[in-house]
């Protein structure tokens, strides 16, 4: 029998291999120690760099971790490798340790149990965590469970050229006929870009009498029936774009130099404090605001993630905790770095920590938390899947 | 001390003698070696991508063989457009840039306006196409830097225009930035061609019976320079089919080329993305394959025509505007390149810069630094690995050829062709092919993968920059150094390698270029953990920050450059007091 066990036990797969206990930080730190953390995050945006390789100082002068951010110009190159990892064999020290991962990615890799985890709730930092506040512990609906942990909070606002449109547009109505009146003058980044995507999913909560349906997984009863209203708009919108849709910008920063340059009054962003970030940046210009729709904008966090098959697990740990550190979290609120929302609770700071919070100026182009108004929430990833796939079908493959 | 010394001496032969016949023993192996390392990726690759293509993935739990990736490739709805874009994007690149070339040595060569943009070209050959294609971008694009130096003056406009210039749905903006950066390539290759085809004294006969400058070139000297130079041709039109990093700055993306979408396809999170992905590349290289017989096909049919006009006895009437348009022709592809490289220079300078300003309201220094720290790694990574391969082929193009210089074998033509077999194959036929084999075999991703994968570029093309000059040298040198007593490693250590140092460096600094300037390879072989200035710069081309990546550009064209400034200057301060020898 004893021997059974045994077999047994050296027959359990590599993924459920016990590493070091996440409840236990002094171990983690222990371990982390001299580890290198390849991090595999979005590399397009020179703001973000240069954030990732502050963090990555901060954990080798605490921690003693090195942090290398892999730069990617997209996540899912590093969801592919640890799935190729995974079909290889390679189920230690695969080549990827922490994952800046998106909804669709992160369900997809929950699922296949390619993630390493729970350790999120564990982390000493969590304790100032907005867990009522923020979508935390969801990420498109899918339940987090600790399986990745929040770092940045986003919403979608509407970048726009005073210069060139005197008033905010409250919805995705008047955002239409704007675009019909000036046509060419708006654009947005070409699906399955995130943002890209996020607008149409935009359009879709806007367009939606009751958005609620789209908390469900789509089925093929209801998605036709359902995404009617977001085509018939695009239908409508895509001539009136820049380029007539016959090309998209990447990414939304990409759509930064357009607006410099003029070439369009109107774009979006995912983060409310980039505009202010891109004009100290001199990436545009100090005329551009943003504001939200009257119902409220699509909002979500930002996490981090970690393979199951990482060699160095408790380094990418050290590394999320360094994130959710006050420090990091004011850090990355500051729009002269990265304008991004934080995820913490001013109400768990002690008065030090809330200090570097309350010591930031917004910017010029930043909402306030109150003129952000209604956050509203991520539909269930299978709508941003079919939505994505259907675009490059109708617009994607344009004639 | 005398028996002594004698002893040691006997002794230190005896242990030699091992040691020269097993370099005997290896030298006439280096070939063979470096054939392997030239076709062994590209073979291991094709087989890694015809599998999965079948439907065949074991490692995915997949079994084939089946056709299903076949038929998902086949009801792909960008499918007509993006194969369409491959063809006519590399045929029209080729016979744009090869025609330019030809009416450009045909009306000019011999005279001073030739030598001086012979002199601008040849530079631009080492800048990397994803430079060059950059600043092509920030020049042409609506509201590009020639918009801003008209605007509002000569055109009114206040915004840019709402013209699809980067990134057309037809590839024409493609076309030019591969057009601009091919045209040197095909330049040096002719030239190179017409020391063989006795040009001078074709033309001196030609014009006494009459025949315009253009023309009795075209008419006498084109046939036999074309020869030569075919097989380099065939390696522009297959490179243009499969491009992927000027297709994803230049190109269009609704939907991109086939090169492009294997890639993204290859970046997918699903598997069967992946099976998808190797048919596509399965059906690039039908695609080439058949691009290059058609190409044939042109060269028959075109050979008959000029058969035709050169039995027809015209002498060029017309030469005169033809001989202007190859002039501007050559000159705006030179400018392009060279004021894209300046207007990188400004914009990573620059403070901000709205349309339509001729020049930014600022000059400052803050993207260098930022950037700075990012750079010099990835300039780090890029000077290892392109250093380590092109030393390597370096060693292997010198044993191969000195290998033939002992033992007589002199390359035929078919092996001509299998050096040229790495430059036929599109890129996106075979790496992914190599990468999922490469992750089968559990190989570790990282750098020493990606140098085995740069090497087979890097090869044949040191070994072409090489080959010529290594046989040229007058081998009474060897004669003259063997009756003084050298043997034959002293004749290639102390005799024919310093004589050729010249060549020696330029074939380096063309072996550093080509591994700079390689995207695919290192991102896919690499598994995004090698980050060189190419593969940065491609990476900041989606998130538009012209600054940053204006640095990146620069860097990126530096370290290309540099050695070829330094293949000048090294043999001009060696041999300074040696006239015979600084020319090489």
């Amino acid at each position: 029998m004893k021997s059974l066990a045994l077999i047994a036990a050296l027959a359990l797969p590599l993924a459920a291999q016990a590493q070091t206990n996440p409840a236990d930080w002094d171990a983690v730190a222990a371990a982390a120690k001299g580890q290198t953390v390849y991090w595999n995050a979005w590399g397009g945006s020179t703001t973000t760099n240069d954030f990732i390789a502050w963090i990555g100082n901060k954990v080798q002068d605490e921690y003693g971790v090195t942090l290398e951010h892999v730069k990617l110009t997209d996540t899912a190159d590093a969801v592919t490798r640890v799935l190729a990892e995974k079909q290889a064999g390679t189920d230690t020290d695969g080549a990827i340790d922490m994952i800046w991962i998106n909804g669709a990615n992160f369900a997809a890799m929950k699922d296949a149990g390619l993630l390493y985890g729970p350790f999120a709730e564990q982390l000493p930092n969590w304790q100032y965590v907005d867990v009522t506040g923020k979508t935390v512990q969801t990420d498109f609906t899918v339940p987090v469970e600790g399986y990745e942990s929040p770092w940045a909070m986003a919403q979608v606002v509407f970048i726009y050229d005073t210069a060139d449109i005197a008033e905010p547009l409250s919805s995705m109505q008047a955002i239409l006929d704007w675009s019909t009146a000036h046509p060419g003058r708006f654009t947005y980044p070409q699906p399955p870009d995130f943002l890209g995507t996020t607008f149409l999913k935009q359009v879709l909560v806007d367009t939606l009498d009751d958005p609620s349906v789209l908390q469900q997984p789509a089925t093929d009863e209801n998605y036709a029936t359902v995404t009617t209203p977001l085509w018939d708009y695009l239908d409508k919108l895509t001539p009136t774009l820049w380029r007539e849709g016959r090309a998209y910008p990447a990414t939304g920063t990409a759509m930064f130099p357009l607006i410099a340059d003029g070439e369009i009054d109107l774009s979006t962003s995912f983060s409310p404090g980039a505009a202010t970030a891109a004009i100290a940046n001199n990436e545009l210009p100090d005329t551009v605001r943003t504001f939200v729709l009257d119902k409220g904008t699509i909002g979500n966090a930002s996490f981090v993630a970690i393979p199951y098959n990482s060699g160095s697990a408790e380094g990418a740990m050290v590394v999320a905790n360094a994130l959710l550190s006050p420090e990091a979290q004011a850090r990355a609120q500051d729009p002269e770095i990265l304008g991004y929302g934080t995820v913490l609770d001013m109400n768990k700071l002690d008065d030090t920590q809330r200090g570097l919070f309350d010591a930031l100026d917004l910017g010029i182009a930043t909402l306030s938390p109150a003129d952000l108004g209604t956050v509203q929430a991520e539909p269930h990833p299978s709508w941003m899947t079919r939505i994505a796939d259907d675009w490059a079908t109708r617009y994607g493959v344009a004639q | 001390m005398v028996r002594h010394a004698r002893f040691d001496f006997h002794r230190l032969l005896a242990s030699a003698l091992p040691l020269l016949r097993m370099k005997n023993r290896v030298l006439p192996v280096v070939p063979a070696l470096t054939l392997l390392a030239m076709l062994g990726p590209v073979m291991a690759g094709l087989y890694g991508t015809i599998l999965p293509a079948f439907g065949h993935l074991p490692a995915a739990g997949l079994v084939g063989p089946n056709l299903h990736a076949f038929r998902a490739l086949a009801a792909w709805p960008g499918l007509p457009r993006s194969v369409t874009l491959s063809l006519t994007t590399g045929l029209a690149m080729t016979a744009i840039a090869l025609t330019l070339v030809m009416l450009l040595v045909a009306g000019w060569s011999g005279t001073k306006a030739f030598r001086a943009l012979e002199r601008l070209l040849s530079p631009l050959l080492s800048v990397p196409h994803a430079a060059a294609a950059f600043g092509l971008a920030f020049l042409i694009a609506p509201s590009g830097w020639v918009a801003r130096l008209l605007s509002p003056g000569a055109t009114g406009w206040t915004n840019p225009p709402d013209w699809l210039i980067v990134q057309d749905p037809w590839g024409l903006t493609m076309t030019l930035g591969l057009v601009v950066k091919e045209m040197p390539f095909l330049l040096l290759m002719t030239l190179a061609a017409l020391g063989q085809t006795d040009a001078v004294r074709a033309r001196s006969i030609s014009a006494a019976l009459g025949y315009g400058r253009t023309t009795g070139w075209l008419k006498t000297v084109f046939p036999r320079v074309y020869a030569q130079i075919r097989l380099p041709v065939y390696v522009v039109l297959a490179y243009g089919m499969s491009v992927v990093d000027v297709a994803l700055i230049l190109g269009p993306n609704t939907p991109p080329p086939l090169s492009v979408q294997i890639v993204k396809w290859m970046g997918e999170p699903d598997f069967t993305a992946r099976l998808l992905a190797a048919s596509a590349a399965l059906l690039q290289l039908a695609l080439v394959v058949s691009a290059l017989g058609l190409w044939c096909i042109g060269e028959l049919v075109f050979s008959r025509l000029g058969l035709v006009w050169i039995n027809s006895g015209h002498r060029g009437a017309r030469d005169a505007p033809i001989r202007a348009f190859a002039l501007t022709g050559g000159i705006l592809s030179a400018l392009s390149v060279l004021l894209g490289l300046i207007v990188l220079a400004v914009w990573s300078f620059a403070g901000y810069w709205g349309f339509p300003d001729a020049l930014p309201d600022t000059f400052n220094v803050k993207t260098w630094l930022r950037q700075g720290d990012g750079v010099l790694s990835a300039l780090a990574e890029t000077a290892l690995i392109a250093s380590v391969v092109t030393l390597i082929a370096l060693i292997l193009t010198v044993g191969c050829l000195e290998a033939e210089y002992r033992h007589r074998r002199t390359l035929s033509q078919r092996g001509l062709w299998l050096l040229y077999l790495p430059l036929l194959m599109p890129q996106t036929a075979f790496l992914p092919g190599l990468q999922s084999l490469l992750l089968n075999v559990g190989a570790d991703v990282g750098r020493m993968p990606v140098m085995l994968a740069h090497l087979v570029f890097v090869l044949p093309y040191v070994f072409l920059s090489l080959a010529d000059p290594f046989r040229a040298w007058d081998t009474r040198n060897a004669a003259v150094a063997a009756a003084l007593g050298a043997g034959p490693d002293g004749v290639l250590w102390r005799v024919r390698l310093p004589m050729l140092l010249r060549p020696v460096l330029t074939a380096l600094a063309v072996g550093l270029s080509v591994s700079v300037g390689q995207y695919l390879p290192t991102l896919l072989i690499g598994g995004g953990r090698v980050a060189t200035l190419t593969t940065e710069a491609v990476a900041l081309s989606s998130g538009g920050d012209r600054r940053a990546i204006a640095v990146y550009g620069l860097m990126q064209t530096g370290a290309a450059l540099v050695p070829f400034g330094l293949a000048l200057l090294i043999p001009a301060l060696v041999w300074r007091n040696r006239k015979g020898l600084s020319h090489g």
